[in-house]
């Protein structure tokens, strides 16, 4: 072939030349290798697991919260037996009138024993030589929410009737063990901010290094008429691969921590656990992790390599 | 036909360059280049040829002076515009700049894939152009394993491949045999005669004379040997109109 018959081959791409955008598969994606997935990986497995803690925590709170917003609990704190029944059964009735409540139980002995059993023994009440008064416990649900107002009518109401009796608001109770609870779930979401910014330095690093590592390539594709946009997207394309893969591992490794974890709580059979349960929506949010993980990588990448691009001509 | 001066390929216009705060490597420099024409910039080693090659590849901004290139003002020229500028220049640099992870054939490939054209589109020509160069068997192998002068080789198949309007050459014949040198002169010479503008650093003056139609710059010291000759370069055979009449084919 002469060489000017070799030059006229007439290429279609480099008619183009002038406008062209180039093609995605500039220079070849990296394999996967180095640190990078690995650490991605862990990184995502930490996010999930931390961010599925948080969820549970707050799926207790709420369903919780749900139940016993309208509780109130009635103890007739009397230690003569026949007076207490008396109290008892005139609180019952006086309850029952009373609009608000739609809901009313009186605790069974033998349920209040077994609920006392492991603080006093379980012979409580019946051989003991001094039996231990146990108040007697009147569960009562309200319609609305069972604030202070509520509580204040109720008292009022029961005054009369039944002077040992004591209203207390059942969320109460358990308002310091909420409130540690929602400590807990700031704690997650502030564990899963943190997880970000750490993953995102991490990426920022893997970028630089890559930059560095690959910085004759960079300059070659520039002088051929690469444009920073070509040039960036391969960085980016290439690390996309590798936070996808990471993502990907991490994900699955997250995914083993938290079933087990489910496995064990549900054992215990514990009612706050098994009511913190994940729902579709929370499963969702964690799946969003990795691609989240793979985006993040890709956007820093890219902003990177364009930074590092407008300092050269 | 000689053509209107307003379509010179380069202009410069007393331009100097230093690195850092060095003394100046190119001083005054200023010459036309004009489409069609077979330039060899000839100079002694440091000489400072590499340096002025930089310049007119757009690697590199000169300390002072005025550079227009393809009609624009090279130097205030936003960044966003200097790739379409640089795609129509082709370059084999002194040092090849291979890409080492890509093979032969990609590394041919690059500045067709960076120009947009689809992987079907360029089979054939960077085959065709490998196989020209002597390279068919060596097409798959990646650059370190390649001889100095296959590497050259595999450099200026790069640089040709796209048509360049210009092709900026940094010493292409300094590691293969006479022979092949000669082979791979024809080559730039049939890509001028479709109207490329070549230039061709080199110290060998042996390489000046197998292109008889060429047009010489020396360069002495980082100055054009002929300081008088500014913007009439070359002095003497600037005035033969045949030399730009070229007809671009
Ligand atoms: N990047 C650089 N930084 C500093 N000095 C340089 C650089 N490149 C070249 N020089 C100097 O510029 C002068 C000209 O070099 P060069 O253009 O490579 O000459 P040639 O290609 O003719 O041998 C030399 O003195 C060289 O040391
Ligand atoms: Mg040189």
């Amino acid at each position: 072939m002469s060489p000017k018959e070799l030059l006229e081959t007439r290429i279609t791409g480099a008619m183009r030349a002038v406008t062209g955008t180039g093609d995605p598969e500039l220079v070849p994606q990296s394999r996967l290798s180095g640190p990078m997935p690995w650490v991605i990986a862990i990184m995502v497995a930490m996010t999930v697991i931390a961010l599925a803690a948080g969820l549970a925590l707050r799926n207790t709170v709420i369903s919780a919260q749900a139940g016993l917003e309208g509780g109130l609990t009635v103890q007739i704190v009397e230690a003569r037996a026949p007076e207490r029944r008396a109290q008892s059964e005139a609180a019952m009735q006086r309850l029952e009138s009373l609009p608000a409540v739609v809901g009313l139980r009186l605790v069974p002995k033998e349920e209040l024993d077994h609920l006392i059993e492991p603080w006093l023994g379980s012979d409580q009440g019946t051989t003991s030589a001094m039996p231990v008064p146990i108040p007697a416990l009147i569960d009562v649900q309200l319609s609305g929410r069972a604030d202070e107002k509520q509580i204040e009518k109720v008292r009022a109401a029961l005054v009369a009737v039944a002077p040992a009796a004591r209203v207390d608001a059942q969320s109460g109770w358990l308002e310091p063990v909420y409130d540690a609870i929602a400590s807990l779930q700031w704690l997650a979401i502030a564990l899963v901010v943190l997880l970000a910014m750490a993953l995102a330095a991490a990426v920022l690093m893997a970028a630089r290094s890559a930059l560095g590592t690959n910085r004759d390539t960079i300059e070659i594709v520039h002088l051929l008429g690469g444009t920073d946009a070509q040039i960036a997207r391969v960085f980016q394309r290439s690390i996309g691969v590798d936070a996808a893969g990471g993502g990907v591992v991490g994900f699955a490794l997250a995914l083993i921590v938290i079933l087990l974890l489910g496995r064990r709580f549900a054992g215990l059979g514990a009612g706050l656990v098994d009511q913190g349960s994940l729902g579709w929506i929370d499963w969702t949010l964690l799946a969003m992790v990795p691609l989240a993980a793979a985006l993040l990588a890709m956007i820093t990448a890219r902003v990177t390599v364009m930074h590092a691009l407008r300092k050269m001509l | 036909m000689s053509k209107p001066t307003g379509e010179e390929i380069v202009q410069f216009d007393n331009v100097g360059l230093r690195y850092g705060t060095d003394r100046e490597v190119l001083r005054n420099l200023s010459f036309t280049l004009f489409p069609g024409s077979f330039y060899f910039l000839t100079g002694a080693s440091g000489a400072g040829k590499t340096s002025l090659l930089r310049l007119l590849y757009l690697a590199q901004r000169p300390s002072r002076g005025m550079i227009r290139m393809f009609g624009s003002d090279a130097i205030t020229l936003p960044r966003e515009r200097l790739p379409l500028l640089r795609r129509r220049i082709g370059v084999v640099f002194q040092d090849f700049r291979l890409v080492s992870h890509l093979s032969a054939f990609d590394n041919v490939a690059l500045p067709l894939r960076v120009a947009g054209a689809a992987d079907r589109d360029l089979r054939k020509p960077v085959t065709d152009m490998l196989e020209w160069v002597g390279l068919a068997d060596r097409m798959d192998a990646r650059p370190a394993t390649l001889s100095g002068g296959e590497q050259q080789r595999v450099a200026i198949a790069r640089a040709v491949i796209p048509r360049p309007q210009m092709l900026v050459a940094d010493e292409p014949t300094g590691n293969v045999d006479p022979e092949m040198a000669v082979k791979l002169l024809r080559l730039f010479e049939a890509l001028n005669g479709l109207g490329t503008t070549v230039v061709v650093a080199t110290h060998d003056v042996h390489l000046l004379q197998k292109v008889p139609d060429s047009l010489i710059m020396r360069l002495n010291k980082g100055q054009l040997a002929d300081p008088t000759g500014a913007l009439r370069f070359p002095p003497r055979r600037s005035a033969n109109p045949s030399r730009h009449g070229r007809p671009a084919a």
